[in-house]
């Protein structure tokens, strides 16, 4: 008895946890004891490649058209700058084709890229890759949701065409000023705006709902919510977010689009507007700033979030470590994504809402804080001590968390309610906003890119030209958005068409000439990352099977690029995390998460 | 299907790489939840509702306070078009139990007669809306009216979207070789929609006549 | 090697810039300045902390970059470093908070001897009123608007009638003298803002909103609509003069209050008829 307690023999004894290693079961544990997902499986060329449920495909869908608008919303940007860098020299825009330049460009970049980009694009192609599914739970509705996500964008460009032309009411659309003439727009442009976003909310809707319920309840055998990559944590989230934020989003645009065309006053006052009293009278603007809010913050997670999902699968994977501190990565997004619905009026600081408000928002906007604080510590953490890789997924890493940590900080200066006062409206707030919510998830979605292109297409984009655009886009960007912080605090305000007649404001010409011409050169570096998104589809590099030698399962299935039902016969078994990189005890450098125990060499057990 | 422990805190508090928590992993089928696929659509999409209904009752609640407000008059219609709605309920619960029963003959009765009942409905709230046009009251008139049309289209557009998916469950039980379990779960989660729809009328309805 | 010292770069230009640009912000000319108080101590703090993450990151990438012999470290988590860190970052956050939270009290409370000033925006202008010897605002309403009586002042309200009305894009304060703001706007959004000030308040058809401050230095400081208003937005100018006692009083002389407005506007019309006849 005693000799046995002292005997220094590894001896492996089957699920025995104190010896920290384990033997797998006698028998191979059956893959699925419910039935298998029936597919529809598509015959013509119409329903394989443009009426097609398979999630893949509609990904795809979702991230070109997205990135269709997108470089709209890129364009319409050249023109803002040339307008404020060199107004006498570029003087084709007045005013009013200013503002509709303001508002198209910013509708279009937060919702209709950044938002269908992550959760329809990255989320259909990557959720049931990644969780071990054969597609989507409803892929039919699945499908259905990309042709609304298509009807309303087309719905937001025939806004253009319209007489009076598209809405200039800046993208936070707010009454009364929206839907009275002396915005441009007011008539037509507002109201196809408003049914578009509608048509956005039912589609998403649509959409959410598969994402959600595919997490849920759509996993392999074994794959636990704790084992699935951070990516998914990520997109789930915000995808629950985006289930109950857009409703805000869609009854304010309904009582707006009411306001306007029956003459209702759900958000109009009594205005005297133009020499004239109108008809108006008893509404509050107020009230839609508060229903605008309560979407819109989370919005801004709900890009965030699949953000900070990604990045850490990316970094992980390229600096062959597992992610520092998982159960508060999971922690941190899911308390983000709650807190995320109690700080909306930061954004109201100085609307006149009642003052006290004042007190308990910028308390909840601080706090939440702490877990995204904590996410990018455990982000530099999981490069300490790892073995870096410095490809391009890892560059635009790198370059998301400076671009975030100084994007999220000036969040503080700005959530702090009394800074907010001299601070809002101001090119401050612009900076912050571009920087923490445009190139920090612009950052990884060219990172993820990068990473995933050779899943997708078999092919790997061109390394030289993906280094050249990086260094270009992170660099330049930072140039653009971080001098402009100070342009802030000189007090110029946001949304001005010209500055310079004024002398207190003419002190920034210089810095934003600088910027126009940042800009300029950073958006036809997109065009750069285009041509090789486009040309390596057909000659790019061929890529290895899982050229990145990750763990997680969309890499290993049957046929690579994965093809319909992903998985071909049997879905996969999961026997650990997706983070098993350099795990103790084992020669191997990283073992997927279908890899059971008993095909990796049994080892000296250590327990963390 | 197993019963499912559901504790977000202990979920999240797992440590994946453990090995005593890798055994018990390895036996997870896959589901958090122990419902069906088809019933937690259900259930998003009511939440969904619920959430765009509750901000439209906030908002009416705040305009309500404002010094200018004027009631609606009560059109008796009012009245019927909920008493159907309520009789409505009551036959599709009905249809729901003899689908479970496997008296499909008398469900589908029962459905032909909840289709009936859900158009005659929505055709009782247009003549409200053809009376109160009528006597002048419009969206614009004051407040109330806005908020009686917007909450009478939103709830009507509601029923008529469950009536796209009653079409669907009333012509597969009419077919020959019809699934059963199939059928019943589109009978059972239609019948909870519709539920959910009359306790919505029934606090917009409630709301509007209290103030 | 290269790319940490890249970024490395980045972090320490950014330093530069903050500390060797020019651009900044111009003096406070108000009893604000301890918003710009708060400001430099969120410099501090964030400024630490966006200095010490991207350059220990910048650091990894280079003592961790790829070697082939070199094996990752294998660790979950650290619960006690994770512990620490969040304690550290809650006391950070609390340090900006509090300060915060302090002055922003003070924001919301008006002091007792405030002179109230009334701010009216329309599209796309500013027009003032003053409240005369009584101290009292009269009373306005949108209903009552018309070419004779632009501000919609209630002519049975006995208040009104010493108000005076600065139908000018340009209002004159007097130095040392605490102004409650009360703001009105005829028809949208628009927010009276003058940066040297740091004070600012959205105007709402339909409600008054204020703010309060004490103009301390002397000058001429322009104001800037900061709500979006429209194609006009960035064209809705106007001049704060601050003047000592004397100027001030010199420029009150020239103003003229609701009564005097509405005795000239009968003049006029009766003028008029009399023409006719």
């Amino acid at each position: 008895m005693s000799d046995e307690h002292t005997d220094n023999k590894i001896e492996t004894k089957s699920a025995d946890s104190s010896s920290g290693g384990y033997a797998p079961p006698a028998e191979k544990i059956p893959v699925q004891e419910a039935p298998d997902q029936e597919l529809y499986h598509a015959k013509s060329f119409w329903t394989k490649w443009v009426f097609c449920q398979d999630a893949k495909v509609i990904g795809v869908q979702y991230a070109l058209t997205a990135t269709a608008i997108g470089m709209i919303g890129l364009v319409l940007s050249w023109g803002m700058r040339l307008q404020l860098g060199f107004p006498e020299t570029f003087s084709f825009l007045g005013p009013a084709t200013y503002y509709q330049s303001v508002t198209m460009h910013g509708m279009i970049m937060v919702i209709y890229l950044l938002t269908a980009l992550f959760l329809g694009g990255f989320g259909n192609y990557l959720i049931p890759l990644m969780v071990g599914a054969r597609d989507m739970v409803f892929p039919y509705v699945n499908m259905v949701s990309y042709w609304m996500f298509l009807v309303a964008v087309l719905v937001l460009i025939a806004s253009f065409f319209v007489p009076g032309g598209p809405t200039g009411a800046g993208w936070t659309l707010y009454p009364p000023q929206a839907i009275l003439p002396g915005t441009p727009g007011s008539e037509m442009g507002i109201v196809l705006m408003l049914i578009s976003l509608s048509l956005f909310v039912i589609g998403f809707t649509m959409g959410g709902l598969n994402y959600v319920i595919t997490v849920l309840q759509s996993r392999t055998r074994g794959m636990t919510l704790m084992r699935m990559p951070l990516t998914i944590w990520g997109i789930f989230t915000a995808t629950v977010l985006a289930l109950l934020a857009f409703p805000a989003l869609f009854v304010a645009c309904i009582m707006m689009t009411l306001d306007n065309l029956l003459g209702t006053s759900f958000f109009m006052p009594e205005i005297f507007s133009m020499g004239e009293k109108l008809e108006y009278g008893g509404g509050s603007p107020i009230l839609f700033q508060h229903l605008f809010w309560f979407f819109g913050h989370p919005e801004v997670y709900i890009v965030a979030l699949p953000a900070f999902g990604i990045v850490s699968d990316l970094i992980s994977v390229h600096a062959r470590r597992n992610i520092f501190g998982y159960r508060m990565m999971v922690w941190a997004i899911v308390i983000i994504g709650a807190l995320s619905f109690i700080v909306w009026a930061h954004h109201m600081y100085v609307s006149g809402m009642n003052p006290w408000f004042g007190f308990f928002f910028a308390t909840t906007t601080l706090i939440i804080a702490v877990p995204t604080a904590i996410k990018v510590y455990n982000w530099v953490l999981t490069l300490w001590r790892g073995n870096i890789h410095l490809t391009i997924p890892m560059l635009f890493s790198l370059g998301f968390i400076v671009t975030f940590v100084n994007g999220g900080i000036t969040g503080l200066f700005l959530g702090n309610v009394i800074v907010d006062v001299p601070l809002s409206d101001t090119y401050f707030v612009v900076a912050h906003f571009h920087m923490v919510m445009g190139i920090a998830p612009l950052m990884v979605v060219f990172g993820a890119i990068y990473h995933w292109y050779p899943l997708i297409t078999g092919r790997h984009l061109n390394q030289t030209l993906g280094k050249i655009h990086f260094w270009i886009t992170f660099v330049g960007a930072y140039a653009i958005y971080f001098p402009m912080h100070y342009l802030g605090f000189i007090g110029v305000p946001r949304r001005y068409f010209e500055m310079y007649d004024s002398p207190y404001m003419a002190s920034g010409v210089g810095l934003n000439q600088f910027i126009t011409v940042a800009a300029l050169i950073v958006g036809f570096t997109q065009i750069l990352f285009l041509y090789n998104l486009f040309t390596s589809w057909y000659k790019g590099e061929k890529s290895e099977r899982n050229p990145w030698k990750a763990n997680s399962l969309e890499w290993h299935t049957p046929d690579y690029p994965p093809t319909h039902g992903n998985f071909g016969k049997e879905l996969p078994v999961v026997y650990r995390w997706p983070y098993d990189f350099s795990v103790p005890g084992s020669d191997k450098e990283y073992i997927p998460q279908d890899v059971p125990p008993s095909q990796v060499p049994t080892a000296k057990a250590e327990t963390t | 299907m197993s019963k499912k422990e559901l504790n977000i805190f202990k979920l999240l508090s797992q440590k994946p790489w453990e090995p005593s928590q890798a055994i018990i992993d390895d036996q997870h089928d896959g589901k958090t939840l122990a419902s069906s696929k088809a019933k937690l659509g259900v259930r998003t999409v009511m939440i969904v509702s619920t959430v765009i209904f509750s901000l439209f009752i906030v908002s009416y609640s705040d305009r309500m306070l404002v010094h200018d407000w004027k009631s609606l008059s009560e059109p008796w219609l009012l009245w019927i078009n909920t008493a159907i709605l309520i009789l409505t309920s009551f036959v599709f619960y009905k249809a729901k139990i003899y689908s479970e029963q496997n008296h499909f003959e008398k469900a589908k009765n029962s459905l032909l007669f909840v289709g009936f009942l859900s158009f005659a409905f929505i055709t009782g709230q247009l003549l409200v809306w053809q009376h109160f046009i009528g006597i002048g009251q419009y969206a614009s008139t004051n407040p109330a009216n806005a908020f009686f049309y917007l909450f009478t289209a939103l709830h009507g557009l509601h029923l008529l979207g469950g009536l796209f998916f009653w079409g669907k469950a009333t012509t597969k039980i009419f077919k020959e070789n019809f699934n059963v379990s199939k059928t019943k779960q589109a009978v059972e989660l239609c019948a909870t929609y519709w539920h959910f729809l009359l306790i919505i009328w029934l606090i917009l309805f409630g709301l509007m006549i209290a103030t | 090697m290269f790319v940490a010292i890249i970024f490395a770069l980045i972090i320490l230009g950014s330093i530069i810039f903050h500390f060797w640009s020019p651009w900044w912000w111009t003096p406070v000319a108000s009893n604000w300045g301890n918003i710009d108080d708060t400001i430099i101590l969120s410099f501090w703090v964030t400024g630490a902390v966006f200095v010490a993450v991207c350059l220990f990151m910048s650091y990894c990438v280079w003592r961790y970059r790829y070697q082939p012999d070199r094996k990752a470290e294998y660790k979950p988590e650290d619960k006690k470093l994770e512990f620490r860190l969040t304690w550290l970052t809650a006391l950070g956050v609390a340090a900006l908070l509090a300060p915060g939270l302090v002055v922003w009290n003070k924001f919301i409370t008006v002091p007792e001897n405030a002179m109230k000033i009334e701010v009216v925006a329309y599209q796309w202008g500013w027009n003032y009123r003053l409240p005369g010897d009584d101290g009292v605002l009269g009373k306005t309403s949108v209903g009552l608007i018309s070419d004779d009586n632009p501000y919609g002042l209630d002519s049975n309200d006995p208040n009104s009638k010493d108000d005076i009305l600065v139908m000018d894009a340009d209002l004159h304060l007097k130095i040392n003298q605490p102004v409650k703001v009360e703001l009105r706007s005829l028809d949208v959004l628009h927010n009276f803002y003058v940066p040297q000030f740091r004070a600012k308040m959205d105007t709402l058809p339909g409600i008054i909103t204020y703010y309060w401050f004490i103009p301390e230095k002397k000058g001429e400081y322009e104001i800037l609509c900061a709500e979006y208003c429209g194609t006009g937005h960035y064209a809705m100018r106007g001049f704060v003069k601050v003047d000592d006692e004397k100027d001030y009083l010199n420029w009150l002389a020239k103003q003229i209050s609701f009564e005097k407005m509405l005795a000239k506007n009968k003049l006029e019309k009766d003028l008029l008829v009399a023409e006719k006849n």
